[in-house]
This record gives structure tokens, sequence and C-alpha cells, in this order.
């Protein structure tokens, strides 16, 4: 089966000489179909720098990225472009809705500047809110809503259309605990209709929403955590009070 | 957790018995700490003898239904309003060990750190696990979870922060290590 995200061997450099920095070092990652994979790691460890490299909104200096199977080194810059709307959805802890649009403008644009009529966009960006639970905010502008509402509205831009892969960076931003836990509540719902996420977060707990947990450290993965053997596990260790 | 308080609160919506306290004792926090029927009629027993809870009479123990007396009310109210105990000696295992680790030659405190993290957050996620099959609703069950997911998450704050102390400062942190933790129980000490 073709796997929604591969990097294989990706290092990205920035500078020369002496400034040189070495923001990833050959780098393996795999995420499959279904698959919330979490990244974590100390500033500065090359987190934000995988994401932006993994949606191709920036090249790496060595090494393959493949998105749906298809090496984005090898299609020319206008289809990149097109993957990047078609295929990948990104949310930012800024949430970076266009102010002067309303919720379902923001969320059907990406379909509209990849061709699509204006009212069949609009009618899927709208399903795309119904799925978030923010249908009724439709018509509203991003300074109508709460920032739990701005952040639904994001991720419905990102996974309007068929897109399967998910990049997300910090995309609690800053709700509270409880409305942070909704969004990944909805990332793992967008997972289980087979979109694959990679999700960057230097909170532990949001994290845990992942089926796997990547860390990084100075630009290298240096470990991951293995599947969780269950809920039962923690059941059976008995009575500890 | 203290089981006695739990079953005096569970006591104090009306008279209950045994087999129903267990239950109630396990759906309200979750499932997530398990109670055998012999423990809830052990702690009874106690809670009869100090004057906190009253029985009907002599009949066989799961015949009995217990009611709390306006003793074991009181008492209840107290615990409520009892802050916990959260000033630990400081001697803590995990701490320990990366204390220990700072002075074994040859030992990468940076990758023993990222064993216990990635150990504390298998856990988490088996704890998420637990409340995403759970739903939104069931609020004893998320009360429970959150209590045990921030605690384990301040264990990873303290990882990463020690983390980034040593790649600031490994030497100091070498020769810091000896005396530490005495010094620091002993101002803990002082300050209680």
């Amino acid at each position: 089966m073709t796997r929604a995200l591969e990097l294989r061997q990706v290092s990205k450099i920035y500078g020369s000489g002496p400034t040189e920095v070495h923001a990833l070092r050959e780098i393996e990652l795999s995420v499959e179909r279904g698959e919330l994979v979490a990244v974590m790691g100390p500033s500065g460890s090359g987190k934000s720098t995988l994401l932006t490299i993994a949606g191709s909104l920036e090249a790496a200096t060595s090494g393959q990225v493949l998105v749906d199977g298809v090496d984005l080194a090898t299609v020319s810059r206008s289809d990149q472009a097109q993957m990047r709307r078609r295929s990948i959805g990104y949310v930012f802890q800024d949430f970076n809705l266009l102010p002067g649009l309303t919720a379902v403008e923001n969320v059907s644009l990406p379909l509209e500047l990849d061709g699509v009529h204006g009212k069949a966009a609009r009618a899927t960006g709208q399903k795309a809110l119904e799925k978030l639970d923010v249908a009724d905010r439709a018509h509203r502008y991003p300074d109508e809503l709460s920032g739990g509402e701005r952040q639904r509205v994001a991720i419905a831009r990102a996974i309007v259309g068929e897109r399967g892969l998910l990049l997300a960076d910090e995309p609690t931003g800053a709700l509270d605990s409880v409305n942070g836990e909704a969004v990944m509540r909805l990332l793992r719902a967008a997972m289980q209709r087979g979109v694959a996420g990679v999700v960057v977060t230097h909170e532990a707990h949001l994290a845990s929403w992942a089926d796997r947990v990547v860390f990084l450290r100075d630009g290298h993965v240096v470990d991951q955590t293995v599947a969780p053997p269950g809920p039962e596990s923690l059941l059976a260790s008995g009575d500890r009070h | 957790m203290s089981v006695p308080h739990a079953l005096l609160a569970l006591l104090s919506e009306g008279p209950k018995y045994g087999l129903r306290l267990q239950n109630e004792f396990e759906s309200r926090t979750g499932e997530v700490w398990p109670l055998n029927v012999g423990q809830v009629y052990t702690t009874l027993q106690r809670l009869e003898r100090d004057g906190l809870v009253e029985t009907d009479g002599e009949a066989e123990r799961s015949q009995k239904r217990y009611r709390i007396t306006s003793a074991g009310g009181h008492e209840l109210a107290n615990w409520l309003r009892t802050p916990p105990d959260l000033v630990p000696p400081p001697r803590d295992e995990l701490v320990i060990k990366v204390l220990v680790a700072l002075e074994v030659p040859g030992t990468d405190v940076h990758e023993i750190l990222q064993v216990h993290r990635r150990h504390v957050i298998e856990i988490m996620q088996r704890y998420t696990q637990v409340k995403a099959a759970a739903g939104e609703d069931d609020l004893a069950l998320a009360l429970v979870a959150d209590a045990e997911l921030f605690r384990l998450e301040a264990i990873v704050r303290w990882l990463d922060a020690a983390d980034v102390r040593l790649k600031q400062q490994p030497s100091v942190a070498a020769a810091a290590v000896v005396d530490l933790p005495r010094e620091l129980t002993r101002k803990m000490e002082v300050s209680q």
C-alpha cells in the first residue's frame, strides 16, 4: 500500500560555511493512511522544518520526500503547487484565516484556487464545516468567531476536498487544554476517515492523542514510541491506592 | 485516593449496600481505580467502628445497609477541604536516577532522559485511549484521566527542562550533583 508520506534520508542545511546550520539530518519517517504521528522535541530540534519540507513549502537539501508515493523532486513547480492544494492540508498555530473572507469562503478558497466552480466549492466547504460542527458559523468572519471556532474552521480548510495528508504545527495554539483536546479529537476523527496526519507539538498531553510519537533532537529522529498495548493494560495493573 | 472518604461521599446520597458501593465507586472514578468487594467491607467495618457509618443490625455483611452518621458527614466535609500533602521530600526515584546517571562514567544522560520520556508518554497514550474510547460526556473518566495525564505531563516537562539545563551547562551539572538532594531537603524542611 502506498504511504501517505515518506521521508527518506532527508537533510536540510541552512546557510553555508561557518554559518551553516544542519536543521535536519538524514530523517527517515513514514506515515500510513489513517495514522496520526506527533513530533516532539526541544526548540531548534527541527520540528517545524520537518513539517514545511513534508508539505513541500520548502525543499530538502538532500533526500526524498514522497507524498502519496510521488517524489516531490520529480514533479514541476506548478504540479507541486497543485499537490499542495489537492493533497495536503495545513493547520497553523495562529489559524491563518483570511480576515476579509467568511468561514465558508476561507474553507472553500483552496478548491476555488484549484479551479473548482465557486458554488460547488462553497457546497464542499459547507460540508467540511458540518463535519467540524461549525456549519452554523459559515457566514461569520474570523473576528466574529471564538478561538475554538476559528481553529475548527482552520481544520475544515485543511481537510476540505479529497486531501489525504494533514500537517499541523502546534494546532491547538493558545487554546485552553479542554479546547485543545477537542481539536485533537477532531484530528483523530479525520484520521478515522483515512487521512494521515503529522502534528508538531510541545505538549505531551496533546501528543498522547497520536498513534505514534516521534522525538527529534538536533535534527535527528532519536526515538519513537511503540504502539500502545491498549487501555485495558491500565486496569490490569490493579489497585495502586 | 482515600477509599473511606469516597465511600462516605457515596453514602451521603442515602443508605446503600456494600456491593452497590463497590459498583458506584468504580463507575464514578471512570473504572480507572478498581476496588474489590473485600476492601469495601473492611473499610465499612472500620468506618462503623469509628462511628462514621451505622447499619440496621446484625445481618450478614452482604445484607447490611450502611448509613452515614452526622460524625461521618463532618469528617467528609473536613476531608474535602483539607489540602493533600503536595510537598513530599525530594526523593523522587526518577530524579535520583538522573542525578546518579550524571556520575556514572560513559553514560549519556540525554539518552537516559529520553528512555524515561518515551516511557511516560506511552503511558499517557494509554490514558488518552481510555478517554477517547469513553466519549466526551463521561465526566468522571475525563477528570480521572486528566489528573493522571497532567501529573505525567509534569514529569515530561521536568525531563525536557533537565535536557535543556544539561545542554547549557554540562560540567556544572556534574559537579553540583553530590550535595544537591541533601541541600534541597534541608531547604524544604526549613520552609515548612
